[in-house]
């Protein structure tokens, strides 16, 4: 199967240059980018990184010695191509705050509780057919400095990387019905309603595990065509 | 899983400012790292390089929570990827690397100097390391190239010749003594790096 990767599929992702969320004004580049043409070096990628995968990582649950605080939850999915084809025995990984909305990272000087029993990274394998699962923690919102009163919806990162070196993707994962949507200058960032709403997860209701946890539904949708177009609807 | 044909790719978000612990603990955090900077392995052939240099942001400031990942070809010109039908089997050669900066904004990869790699016509290519960049502010990432100022073949290299002359230069590692190459990213500026729309 040879891949095709679209520049139109780009569209989807928001301008570097997003003058609402401050840090991008002096991190964007002023001059053009300039399109070539993929060779070998575009259209292959690193096919692992999952071997470093051990058996728990998926569970960010049961990292410590005890069990974190907070709403215990499942989210899962499929990494999918442009055609929802899954993308097989590929590396995900995640990243997040914890439940107050603090990260271990030292940077973070939220005045929120770490917790000692949470670190919030995770990363697991999809399966044959492109399905992930994790087990973890909502996270919390949180506070940052872009303007005043600014605060981050809860969000989960992902690190994804596909079938090519430009098939690779970092995004966040949105829980649904947040109230902060409206006032977040990354989420706004994509412009398109229809692109938004693919970055937020669905509440799960038949995959809940009763008794127990939660369920999330996040599907991730990767750069990649198949060459010979399937037959339209 | 669904079987209708998407809506439409996934969009890309920043990775922040808080990454590090999960993509590039390095030692800092208790998290094992999935990749690091240093992509040989015992049994690599080829010319062993260090790949060195700084990343700055528009007001010339260096960037300390940056990440960049690396994908090239083996001293051979080919990738450890299925999908380069003239791949080698027993190489264990990866090709990929990732290296968060520092807090002067600095990283370093440990590789080798890639072969030649054919073009979109098939033509061979220059050497080159292709590279992706992450940072805080960044809602998508920033793709470049890592030319060599000591390969002959940067002179006939159909993507270089896409890139304005006088621009060029940001698009080539200059050989430092040894074996080690300096190449910045500067993502806007008077040497604002060359990045390619792939």
């Amino acid at each position: 199967m040879t891949l095709l990767y679209p520049l139109q599929s780009l569209a989807a992702h928001p301008a570097r240059l997003s003058p609402d969320y401050r840090s991008t004004v002096k991190r964007s580049p002023q001059k053009p980018l300039i399109p070539m043409r993929h060779t070998l070096s575009e259209l292959t990628g690193p096919v692992y990184g999952h071997e470093t995968v051990r058996q728990h990582d998926n569970d960010l649950t049961i990292q410590a010695k005890g069990e974190p605080l907070g709403e215990r939850i499942i989210v899962h999915g499929h990494v999918l191509d442009e055609d929802g084809r899954g993308v097989p025995n590929t590396l995900v990984e995640l990243w997040q705050a914890n439940a107050c909305g603090r990260y271990i990272h030292v940077v973070d000087q939220h005045p929120a509780p770490l917790d000692p029993n949470f670190t919030g990274a995770g990363r697991t394998q999809s399966d044959d057919k492109g399905y992930y699962k994790f087990i973890t923690i909502k996270p919390g919102a949180y506070p940052w400095g872009n303007h005043h009163n600014a605060w981050r919806p809860a969000h989960i990162h992902f690190s994804v990387f596909g079938h090519s070196f430009v098939s690779r993707l970092v995004t966040q994962m949105y829980f649904p019905g947040d109230p902060l949507f409206p006032f977040d200058p990354i989420f706004n960032s994509v412009t398109d309603a229809k692109a938004r709403a693919r970055m937020i997860s669905s509440f799960d209701l038949d995959n809940t595990k009763p008794e127990w946890a939660l369920c999330y539904r996040f599907d991730i949708v990767l750069r990649g065509r198949n060459a010979t177009p399937m037959e339209t609807k | 899983m669904s079987n209708q044909r998407p809506d439409g790719i996934t969009p890309s978000q920043t990775v922040g400012p808080y990454f590090k612990y999960g993509l590039t603990p390095n030692g800092e955090y208790e998290w094992n790292d999935a990749f690091t900077n240093n992509l040989l392995t015992p049994d690599v052939s080829g010319e062993r390089i260090r790949v060195e240099g700084k990343v700055y942001d528009g007001d010339g400031a260096v960037i300390p929570d940056c990440m960049l990942e690396i994908w090239q070809a083996d001293s051979q010109g080919r990738f450890s990827d299925p999908q380069d039908k003239r791949a080698l089997p027993n190489s264990s050669f990866k090709g990929f690397g990732r290296c968060g900066t520092d807090k002067s904004g600095g990283y370093a990869f440990d590789t080798i100097k890639p072969g030649v790699v054919p073009d979109a016509d098939g033509k061979p290519q220059a050497p080159h390391i292709v590279l992706a960049v992450f940072a805080r502010g960044m809602l998508l990432h920033l793709y470049t190239r890592i030319y060599f100022d000591d390969e002959a073949g940067n002179v006939n290299d159909a993507v270089l010749a896409l890139v304005p002359a006088d621009r060029r230069a940001t698009l080539i590692a200059k050989k430092t003594g040894g074996n080690a190459y300096a190449f910045d990213v500067h993502l806007q500026g008077d040497n604002e790096t060359v990045f390619f729309d792939v």
